[in-house]
């Protein structure tokens, strides 16, 4: 009887730290390069890999890793814009073997015979680890030419101290206070037509001139029509709401640490953006650029990258292992709803309309007062 | 009124009083002066702020370039740490290794374009060859071109060449910092031998003369009497050419290859996400070197000068 308590109160002392931890759950720890399990195949040694990307739009160790897991050397180089990417390639590749362009673009490079078929057999972690809702869309439907890397929309950066909570477009439009729009024309041009009930790639000319009056009535609050540096305005305090992509505003609060912003996705819809992995067409080593894909696909990999540069992460794995940062996690981008995500949409190409949204834009940046 | 405009024309010679001509010329003249003292101010004004703002926010406690959040030294001890090869950022390694391609591409392309520059300014100043003329139109016609049109014909001609050469080797020649070098040669070669040619018509052709009567062979009154008096001329020159070859980003990323990331092409290449203070420092330290280039050519064309008088 009496070793029995004091084996049950043994097991109680044990399993105390286990029960607190329970109740407490053990702070993130984010991982590092000591963590990621991913085995490179073997016969790579020596070889060389060319990577062709946005300056900093890749994890901080993401390549020295894979140099020192498969004993290759990283050459990286940059381009400013899926424009001059596509300029380059049909120049003739140099030798890249694996690009970034965003979806319209592979559509294009696809189009034009500038991209070689990646064989998704060798790469095991794209059928693991990669969610539904990404693959065989409008720009690759048959899965052949990308793979998913990391995502982003256009939604609404906000000041909470100024405003508690956004939901919906109406909450910028009936804002009183100073707003910032992009300048761009697609992207403001698609919400009007969104809610006003239209396809946000319209091509009548009908619908484009109601978005654009609805836009209009909708603009008194505007102070500035921002050239991707929205978030910027919004952390000097220029403006209490700005439409911006949800990277930029991240790294902003990431680095700002101050609480002051957030970033939602209206219920409506937004537009949204996919960045993919592609292999040219004259890639030197096609083989390692199958093998470098799969190791960015790796959860532990991808969730580094995910936590170096506050991009929205789509790989289900590293999400659901708990890796990336409990601080991105809770942001409005992971907790998009399969109906709401339903809801987001791509600008496409709008062929000869392009030059309606243009003429409709002009009007509402000289109207509004900017 | 004395001075009716009526009345202008022949005021010349009498019917206005010449004091009150005197008084309106002294307002004109007041006037003319605050105008070019405005214009001059503000010309200076405009070309100095944005250097002064660049500078300001390499000190910028936060990662923007157009809202100050407070004082610091990070951005530069990220750069020199990461010169000193510890541990450091990625974009910092990234960044220098931009620095070094971007300076190999400057220093060798003004080498070139040097050596090829003033043979081409002696032989247009002292040469009588048939198309003389047209050579000197020609050169001009470099400096004219949009560079986006020299960008993609250099472009075009190389990967037609490299089609050709392809035929025949393999593996078939790659765009690389050859093609990069040879690309800045092509548009910096003529502020060269423009400069350069300024300089040898400011030069006494009777020195030339005065060596050949002398006994002196070509090469020798070459590198004994006309080279160091037109040094300077190729100093500017190679500080013009070098300062267009590193901003160079249009015809850089047309001919650019494999590990061939200049310095510009980085900075363009931060759009994506954001460009950081760790510019405006590498900027900054860019700046100092170019002054301190400026500054010592400035010192040899003084002390050359001085040569001179005899």
């Amino acid at each position: 009887m009496k070793k029995t308590t004091f084996t049950f109160a043994a097991v109680l002392v044990l399993a105390l730290p286990l029960l607190a931890q329970n109740a407490n759950p053990t702070p993130f720890v984010a991982p590092t390069s000591a963590d990621i399990t991913w085995t490179c195949p073997p016969g790579f040694q020596g070889q060389q890999l060319n990577v062709y990307n946005w300056t900093t739009y890749i994890g901080n160790d993401t390549l020295a890793d894979f140099e020192r897991l498969c004993g290759v050397t990283v050459v990286y180089d940059n381009y400013d814009s899926n424009e001059s990417l596509i300029a380059r390639l049909r120049q003739g590749n140099p030798g890249y073997d694996v690009a970034f362009p965003t979806e319209y673009a592979v559509l294009i490079l696809a189009r034009e015979g500038l991209l070689q078929t990646i064989d998704m057999n060798k790469i095991p972690n794209y059928a693991t680890n990669i969610p539904k809702r990404w693959k065989g869309l409008f720009h690759d439907p048959n899965e052949q030419y990308s793979v998913p890397y990391l995502w982003g929309s256009a939604g609404i950066g906000y000041n909470v101290n100024k405003i508690a909570e956004v939901t919906s477009w109406n909450d910028l439009f009936n804002y009183n206070g100073p707003t910032a729009w992009f300048g761009d024309p697609r992207n403001m041009m698609s919400v009007g037509l969104l809610m006003l009930g239209h396809d946000p790639n319209s091509t009548n000319p009908d619908e484009i001139r109601a978005a654009r009056d609805y836009l209009l009535e909708k603009a008194a609050n505007v102070v500035s029509f921002h050239s991707d540096d929205g978030q910027a305005q919004l952390e000097a305090g220029n403006v209490d709401m700005v439409v911006e992509y949800d990277g930029d505003v991240y790294t902003m609060m990431a680095e700002c640490q101050c609480g002051d912003f957030d970033y939602a996705i209206p219920q409506e819809g937004a537009p949204l953006n996919v960045a993919a992995m592609v292999i040219p067409t004259g890639a030197q080593n096609p083989a390692l650029a199958h093998v470098f894909i799969d190791y960015i696909l790796d959860p532990v990999v991808g969730a580094m990258i995910v936590n170096d540069t506050s991009y929205p992460g789509l790989n289900q794995a590293a999400i659901d292992a708990g890796l990336i940062s409990p601080e991105l996690l809770a942001t409005s981008v992971y907790q998009l709803s399969e109906e709401a995500f339903a809801r987001m949409y791509f600008l496409q190409d709008v062929g000869e309309a392009e030059q309606l949204y243009n003429d409709a834009w002009d009007e509402i940046r000289i109207l509004a007062g900017q | 009124m004395a001075s009716s405009p009526a009345a202008l024309p022949s005021a010349v010679s009498s019917s206005v009083p010449a004091t009150a001509r005197r008084d309106r010329d002294a307002v004109g003249r007041a006037l003319a002066r605050l105008g070019f003292t405005i214009s001059s101010l503000s010309g200076y004004f405009f070309l100095w702020a944005p250097i002064v703002l660049l500078i300001l926010f390499s000190f910028n406690d936060g990662r923007s370039v157009n809202t100050w959040f407070g004082f610091t030294t990070r951005w530069y001890e990220g750069i020199f740490d990461s010169a000193l090869d510890k541990q450091s950022s990625f974009q910092t390694a990234a960044l220098l290794r931009a620095v070094g391609n971007s300076l190999l591409v400057g220093l060798a392309s003004t080498a070139i374009a040097c050596a090829l520059g003033t043979t081409v300014a002696l032989s247009l100043a002292r040469g009588t060859f048939p198309g003389r003329r047209w050579l000197d139109a020609l050169l001009l016609m470099t400096v004219i071109f949009p560079e986006i049109t020299q960008g993609i014909s250099l472009a075009i001609f190389f990967k037609v060449a490299f089609d050709g050469i392809g035929l025949f080797l393999e593996p078939r020649p790659q765009p690389g910092f050859g093609t990069i070098i040879i690309g800045h040669v092509v548009f910096t070669v003529s502020y060269v031998a423009i400069v350069v040619r300024a300089r040898l018509a400011d030069m006494n052709p009777r020195l030339d003369e005065a060596a050949a009567d002398l006994g002196a062979d070509g090469w020798t009154r070459f590198w004994l009497i006309t080279f160091p008096l037109i040094l300077p001329g190729i100093v500017a020159g190679a500080l013009l050419a070098f300062t267009l070859s590193l901003d160079d980003f249009v015809v850089t990323f047309f001919l650019s290859g494999v590990g061939t990331t200049t310095l510009p092409v980085f900075v363009y290449g931060l759009l994506k996400v954001s460009v950081t203070p760790d510019i405006n420092a590498v900027s900054t330290l860019m700046l100092l070197a170019s002054m301190l280039m400026i500054g010592v050519s400035l010192l040899l064309q003084n002390r050359n000068n001085q040569d001179r008088n005899f």
